[in-house]
């Protein structure tokens, strides 16, 4: 099948998720599509998929234009898609998963246990993908599990194109491997596939060819031989847009010391792996690293909602193991969360509810045990004027606010309070460019006045705008701290798990004289699939 | 329905409609629009036609004028319009006003106390109901889906009935105390669920009904045991809480017959107490804020599992008032396993009703207990489950807005149909 999207753009409300997305897939060609989260990558295979209809823009299959009500649709036409969260029903047998929305029956509509069971051996023989139609689902390892999955894809009517969303994120680095692999029998059997991920490695050891999507729009199209550097500095901005005036920091002393942090996840996966920073006050440090690999965890166990499993936080010097969010907060604590409709705001409280969302028990706003609706109307008011939040009044719910205007509430909140550290994560994420531009020139205000803050930012652009310092974390641990002027390749290399200089005269000639000459451990080229697994090995990389 | 018949074209008039809006033009889109007291009111209507419906049904003489309907339909149209109409007369003659006593009164030959009687049942059912239904009502705002008021209020019966007969003391302080130690017991009984939660992140559904089923069986073994048996009576029936913790009738002025006490103010005073807490305290405002989205509340400091544990306790005790003023008002002869009736239950419903806003909850216990008056006063004429089946089906209308919408033809309002609905439920 070949599939051609041209022009395809997604609008909700007044944020563009896609913009004028052009994208061919050749038949039996892996064609990946990187981008950060929030780049409008769902969104595009969604429309796909027909869960999601586009604003403008067409969908050609075969050179026919098609246009799907639902996933229903998408699926006659021959797209399978493997979603990112499996789809599975635990206590079924794969079998039944495989057969399920299309059930193989008899007469009088009795369920056929034995033709479906013929089927899932039929696909899983046709493309060598090795599974027990009679194993219960959630008794098998997640590698298993997606097996199911590509097969239930594969098994629609006539399917043609497999769309598999960031199929690696669940896996361990066998699974890869093997994924990899079957993702490569699979083209060759003339199955085309969109693979979808930010995972550069993989992109470069599977892909024909590759898109980067950036911000809702194409990017960049590029050969799977283009260096990891290049993908990077793509997939998180290449043009300088933002520019912030500021003045040299003037650091310090220490505000924030986190030495061998380390934190187990339920899946007993290391998120964080003895990690260490330090940051001072009048310092902006920017965290860069792509997404998934400890930032979430960091950042909420600096204020206290995940429990280390060891190391130690300190904030002024004062460790602050076993303190509560509240007394953190209070100790000034400014905190702007990376998800902000889950964490950040509640959507049904006003504008001005959510202003004191943690202030609401201190005075003024509270007196005896009651809301002092006065102050807390008064110290809005305040907000809205000096922040600039466009709503209609205190009263509005933030539900109907913008994304920026949303952020700036929280903005409000944190800056109206006494503070003496900050951790703000993706402080800018689906925030317009003015919103952006304000945010930003109030974090450095904020340093000025003495704040110290860690900026979490997936957005390498934002990074380089903000940051005194860059701190560059992967597998859960800080890789390397790096100047502000460092060059866009030898962080992006760092943001892999590539060493500081390997590769660096060859990616980068402008880069300002390297001060030690090269390590050759590792091979600078990209390695081929089985080796790019070894590596993630050796990095304990099970993300 | 007549209303909605003539009101339904008018949704389909033309946007050009809309252009000169006046009063009356705004009145009936807003009748016509399914927001949420429209909703109310057609529950309402909707409710009483299909009990209109089912009391023909059930009614054998009415049920054998249908079968000769075709030779004349006269018979059984004119039958089925007397039942529908008496049955309903006399629900409301139980609940709000007798009319024979209304002519009696007018003639002089009845007391004004009298007059009054209806209403005073239908207050006195009321009562407890208030109560439940601010206990499951508050719970509903944290996200908690509280449905052991039943249990809650049995444990508050026991600890009011343990004070009022237990100890000896003079009225002003024996009747609070009695009373303190109802929402004391509640408070103690409706913690474990939000304990439970908080803790171990057992769903507060689940072990609210378990404890409901503990509570009811421990109060059957309880009235057994020699320290609350009544000393002279053999039934299961509890010793009699003495005089001085006794709620005093609230209108006893008029006519002793009128059973209404000093519950109902404190009730009304648990409505406002509940507004206020809601609405103005510092508690509310986490209440809702965990109700609305826990992780923004966590995020922002807030400490979810005691708010949850508090919450349940606060719930708990508002329902443990409910035990105490049956125990030391209709129930203060002695305490039967039948005292607490499903007013726990019911509770639900009436927060349901009343959209879990204390206004609303006041509301809908009254209308409740109308209800509940009118059918045990109007039986055996009136079967007493049409009360239990219209207040059934006023909620099956008012928890599915949608039906209501599509049985009518309603206009979609902004914003959308509100559904009350507790977290994970």
């Amino acid at each position: 099948m070949r599939l051609e999207l041209k022009g395809l753009t997604k609008k909700f409300g007044s944020f563009t998720a896609d913009d004028d997305i052009d994208l061919v897939v050749e038949p039996g060609q892996i064609h990946a599509v990187l981008g950060e989260n929030g780049a409008g990558k769902s969104t595009l295979m969604n429309m796909l998929y027909g869960i999601l209809t586009p604003t403008s823009g067409e969908i050609l299959i075969d050179g026919e234009p098609v246009s799907f009500s639902g996933p229903g649709d998408a699926i006659a036409a021959g797209i399978g898609m493997v979603h990112q969260h499996f789809k599975l029903v635990g206590p079924f047998s794969v079998a039944d998963n495989v057969q399920l929305g299309r059930e193989h029956t008899q007469r009088l509509g009795v369920l056929s246990a034995k033709a479906a069971r013929k089927a899932v051996l039929d696909v899983s023989e046709e493309y060598g993908l090795k599974l027990d139609p009679d194993a219960i689902c959630e008794d098998l390892p997640v590698g298993v599990q997606q097996r199911v999955e590509i097969v239930k894809a594969l098994s629609g009517p006539k399917t043609e194109l497999l769309i598999l969303d960031e199929p690696t994120a669940v896996l361990t680095p066998a699974e890869i491997t093997e994924l990899l692999q079957i993702m490569r029998n699979l083209a060759d059997a003339g199955t085309s596939i969109l693979f979808i991920s930010h995972k550069l490695k993989e992109v470069q050891a599977v892909a024909d060819t590759v898109t980067v999507i950036r911000r809702g729009k194409v990017v960049a199209e590029l050969e799977p031989t283009a260096s990891e550097a290049e993908m990077a500095s793509a997939m998180v901005g290449r043009a300088v847009t933002l520019q912030v005036d500021k003045t040299p920091a003037e650091p310090g002393e220490a505000r924030l010391e986190v030495t061998g942090l380390t934190v187990v996840s339920d899946a007993g996966v290391k998120v964080l792996n003895g990690l260490d920073l330090t940051v001072h006050s009048g310092e902006i440090v920017g965290l860069a690293g792509v997404e998934g690999n400890g930032q979430t965890e960091l950042a909420r166990s600096i204020l206290g909602l995940v429990k280390p499993d060891s190391g130690r936080i300190a904030i002024d010097g004062e460790d602050v193991h076993g303190a509560s969010p509240a007394a953190r907060i209070a100790a000034g604590l400014g905190y702007i969360p990376e998800d902000r409709g889950r964490d950040g705001v509640v959507a049904e409280f006003s504008v001005a509810e959510n202003i004191v969302l943690n202030q609401y028990r201190d005075a003024p706003f509270a007196k005896r045990g009651a809301v002092n609706a006065g102050a807390v109307r008064k110290r809005a008011a305040d907000s809205i004027a000096e922040f600039d939040i466009r709503t209609q009044s205190p009263e509005e719910p933030v539900s109907a606010l913008s994304g920026g205007n949303a952020q700036k509430v929280i903005i409000a909140r944190e800056f109206s309070r006494p503070r003496r550290f900050l951790v703000a994560a993706q402080p800018t994420r689906g925030v317009d460019v003015g919103a952006s531009q304000f945010i930003h020139s109030r974090l450095v205000a904020e340093r000025d006045t003495g704040t110290a803050v860690l900026l979490i930012s997936s957005e390498l652009d934002e990074i380089y705008a903000l940051a005194d310092r860059i701190a560059v974390i992967y597998n859960g641990q800080i890789v390397g701290e790096v100047a502000p002027d460092t060059p866009r390749e030898v962080i992006g290399r760092l943001m892999v798990g590539g060493g500081i200089h390997d590769g660096a005269a060859a990616a980068s000639p402008e880069e300002p004289g390297a001060p030690e000459p090269p390590a050759a451990e590792e091979a600078p080229e990209p390695p081929a699939a089985d080796e790019t697994s070894n590596d993630e090995d050796a990095n304990g990389g099970d993300r | 329905m007549s209303t909605t018949d003539t009101q339904a074209p008018a949704a389909d008039q033309p946007e050009a409609a809309e252009e000169k809006p006046n009063f009356m033009r705004l009145f009936g889109r807003y009748l016509t629009e399914a927001n949420s007291v429209m909703v109310t009111i057609y529950s309402l209507l909707l409710a009483f036609l299909i009990g209109a419906i089912l009391l023909i049904v059930s009614d054998e003489y009415v049920r054998s004028t249908y079968t000769y309907f075709f030779a004349r339909p006269q018979d059984a149209l004119t039958a089925s319009w007397y039942l529908v109409r008496d049955s309903y007369i006399a629900l409301f003659e139980g609940a709000i006003l007798n009319l024979n006593m209304l002519d009696r009164f007018a003639a002089g030959n009845a007391e004004f106390g009298d007059l009054l009687r209806p209403l005073s049942e239908t207050l006195t059912y009321a009562t407890p109901l208030i109560f439940t239904g601010l206990a499951v009502g508050l719970a509903f705002r944290a996200g908690l889906f509280n449905i052991g008021a039943q249990g809650q209020m049995i444990f508050g019966m026991l600890g009011a009935l343990i004070i009022g007969f237990g100890l000896s003391l003079p009225a002003v302080i024996h009747l609070p105390l009695a009373i303190i130690a109802g929402a004391i017991a509640g408070a103690a009984f409706g913690a474990v669920p939000g304990l439970l939660k908080a803790t171990t992140g057992a769903h507060e559904v689940i072990s609210s009904i378990m404890l409901n089923n503990i509570a009811a069986l421990f109060l059957v073994w309880a009235i057994g045991t020699d320290f609350l048996h009544s000393e002279t009576k053999t039934d299961l029936i509890t010793k009699p809480v003495d005089e001085t913790a006794v709620m005093p009738k609230l209108l006893s002025g008029l006519s002793e017959s009128l059973r209404v006490n000093w519950a109902l103010p404190l009730g009304i005073l648990a409505a406002v107490f509940t507004w206020w807490l809601l609405s103005r305290s510092t508690f509310g405002f986490r209440i809702r804020a965990v109700g609305f989205n826990e992780h923004a509340s966590a995020t922002a400091g807030m400490r979810i599992g005691s708010t949850y544990t508090t919450t349940m306790a606060v719930a708990g005790g508002l329902a443990g008032l409910a035990g105490a003023a049956l125990s030391l008002g209709v129930g203060s002869a002695g305490l039967t396993t039948n005292t607490a009736l499903e007013y726990g239950f019911d509770g639900i419903t009436v927060a349901l009703l009343g959209r879990a806003n204390p206004g609303g909850i006041v509301a809908a216990a009254l209308l409740f207990g109308a209800l509940k008056a009118g059918a045990l006063s109007a039986q055996p004429d009136v079967p007493v489950d049409i009360s239990t089946l219209l207040q059934a089906i006023i909620v099956l209308f008012i928890a599915a807005p949608a039906l209501v919408k599509a049985i009518l033809h309603l206009r979609t309002p902004r914003g959308g149909l509100v559904t009350l609905e507790a977290k994970g439920w």
